[in-house]
């Protein structure tokens, strides 16, 4: 029988092309047209802010005395979100915190991630009394005031943008290493583990070609959830004035300038209020779609 | 029961130890001391300073010396209110923090609940898709964003609300709603969530198969079971108000402890900073333990023994 129709087998086997893990959770994230336009409006306010200035006509530090508090206007070049207080441009502004704002976000929730796999997977991968002992030191930092922990860094070691991001990425490791525990506990017993330490692979080397990458779904879902955080953390900062310094600029120093001065110049409150809250709408949008598109079960 | 508590009382202790430690070396290596200003002072006053503080000492010796007072409940004299102790700046802002915390909880709990669960049985209607978008925002925004934008709009244009003071009722009707908005937001998505699923299990089907009126179906039935997640939720809600008061108090004036810490901190009053955190952090586990045990009694598959 087999030998009859050989030809029809092989066309068989070409016309069914396998579809991999990720491109269904590409087509299933496409379909979600909420985390579709977070994800196109993110790029959008990304870019403008990465090279909006650029092609501004005021740098984010120019005072124009003729212009203080000035609400939005086309003269002088155009100031089109309006002055701050300052007479400095507040688009401008606007888009240089944004820079800050993405760049902590990013930035702290790399710290995080680096040391949340790498304890997770250690945690997860060696188990017993080690495991234990890892997760109980979590377990402990998980009930510490830690809003209140990074305050004090703030007042004890200065207010510069470094410390920030370290701080906040040391605060936000707990959960991913908890999700990377728990992912390596079941990954560990799989027989591609086992031949792995069949073929003599050492420790270290399982741990980081085997067990992370395939942890990685549920890591991206949760990496593009901790940005948001992290983003309103570093905006929580500089509004109670512990967080970036003049002249530099986040939107968190922008809101405060905005909320102290809203009743004479709304302008400088309501800009920067709509650039948070849409970058942050976006990135819970995204967030959703991706959990939803990695993890159809959840649903 | 009995011996769940005073195991979790003293599971308890390593972590106030580690908050007491941290909070103190943290303050003490701080580079630059309380008491440094413009024009250095001679040093004879500086040594006698630092020996009322006890600065002087060794930093374990320190350490321990706070350690003892801090379980005696004394957080010691405030570095920049000569005049005032800790414990003192503590009692004059806790009742305005508590009574705001207080609210904002209280409209959480009754808002969310009635929302979220008004939501469920109405599942994929407009109503249900109203609440879950308000809450999605309240959710998102954060609420030193809201604040200011609630006080331009229902105070400043409006002029329906004071936009600062402190005193009577209507004073606190902002401040709370701000400060409660994203816990009404979670709480709501928490009951909805957990409602749609109590509805389809079983003993629902059972109590409505036996003819029992909707209502009793509902309140009796449903809601206790759909409430365990929310039980489970006011741990983290309680530490999300306090860290959200130091903000609302801020941006309200209101003389809470939240404005006295913030103060603290820019002002480098080490005592008044490590008294706060300690405060809050024994306030934070104590309701989480509370919670815990409340959780115990309200579902019958827990037992503590």
């Amino acid at each position: 029988m087999t030998a009859t129709h050989p030809e029809i087998d092989v066309d068989a086997g070409k016309a069914v092309k396998g579809r991999s893990l990720w491109a269904d959770a590409l087509y299933r994230l496409r379909q979600n047209r909420a985390a579709m336009a977070g994800l196109f409006t993110l790029l959008a306010i990304a870019l403008l802010s990465v090279f909006g200035p650029l092609f501004s006509p005021h740098a984010y530090d120019d005072v124009y005395w003729g212009y203080i508090s000035h609400a939005p206007t086309l003269e002088n070049g155009g100031h089109l979100f309006g002055t701050d207080g300052n007479g400095r441009d507040l688009l401008t502004r606007v888009l240089i915190g944004g820079r800050i704002s993405l760049m902590v976000g990013i930035l702290a929730t790399l710290v995080s991630l680096v040391i949340g796999v790498a304890y997770g997977a250690t945690a997860g991968y060696f188990g017993g009394r080690v495991d234990s002992l890892m997760m109980r030191f979590v377990d402990i930092l998980y009930s510490l005031p830690f809003m209140f922990f990074v305050i004090m860094l703030m007042v004890v070691f200065g207010r510069n943008i470094l410390l920030i991001f370290i701080a906040l990425g040391l605060v936000e490791w707990l959960d991913m290493a908890r999700i990377v525990r728990g992912q390596t506990l079941s990954l560990k017993r799989k027989e591609f583990i086992e031949a792995a330490h069949a073929c003599g692979v050492g420790t270290p080397k399982i741990i980081r070609r085997h067990i992370i990458p395939n942890t990685l779904g549920p890591v991206i879902v949760y990496m593009t959830l901790t940005v948001p955080k992290v983003i309103l953390i570093e905006s929580f900062l500089s509004f109670l004035g512990l967080g970036v310094q003049e002249p530099m600029t986040s939107w968190g120093v922008l809101i405060k300038d905005g909320a102290d001065n809203m009743e004479s110049s709304p302008w400088m409150l309501i800009f920067p209020a709509i650039f948070l809250a849409t970058t942050l709408f976006c990135l819970n949008f995204i967030g959703d779609g991706l959990r939803d598109a990695l993890d159809p079960k959840d649903r | 029961m009995l011996t769940y508590t005073i195991r979790r009382l003293l599971g308890a202790l390593p972590t106030l130890l580690i908050i007491v430690a941290v909070a103190f070396f943290m303050m003490r290596l701080a580079p630059g001391g309380p008491f440094d200003q413009e024009r250095a002072l001679p040093p004879a006053i500086e040594a006698n300073i630092a020996a009322r503080y006890d600065l002087d000492k060794p930093l374990v010796v320190q350490f321990v010396l706070y350690l003892g007072n801090v379980l005696q409940g004394d957080f010691g004299p405030s570095f920049k209110s000569r005049d005032f102790s800790v414990n003192e700046l503590i009692a004059q802002g806790f009742p305005v923090s508590l009574r705001l915390g207080g609210l904002a909880m209280l409209l959480a709990i009754v808002v969310g609940v009635s929302a979220g669960a008004t939501a469920a049985l109405r599942q994929n209607s407009g109503y249900d898709y109203g609440v879950m978008a308000v809450a999605m925002t309240g959710i998102t925004i954060p609420n030193f964003v809201m604040a200011p934008l609630l006080t331009l709009v229902l105070g400043v244009y409006l002029g329906l609300l004071p936009v600062g003071g402190w005193g009577d009722l209507r004073h606190m009707i902002l401040p709370v709603i701000a400060l409660a908005l994203p816990q009404v937001a979670y709480v709501a998505r928490l009951t909805r969530g957990s409602m749609i699923e109590v509805l389809r299990s079983n003993f629902i089907r059972t109590a409505r198969a036996k003819g029992l009126p909707e209502r009793v179906t509902l309140m009796r039935h449903a809601m206790r079971a759909a409430l365990l997640p929310v039980v489970s939720y006011l741990g983290p809600a309680t530490a999300g108000i306090i860290t959200g008061s130091v903000v609302i108090e801020q941006i309200f004036g209101l003389p809470g402890m939240g404005r006295y810490f913030v103060l603290g901190a820019l002002n480098r009053d080490y005592t008044l900073v490590m008294g706060t955190v300690i405060f809050f952090g024994v306030l934070i586990i104590v309701f989480n333990m509370l919670v815990d045990l409340i959780y115990g009694l309200l579902d019958p598959k827990v037992r503590y023994d």
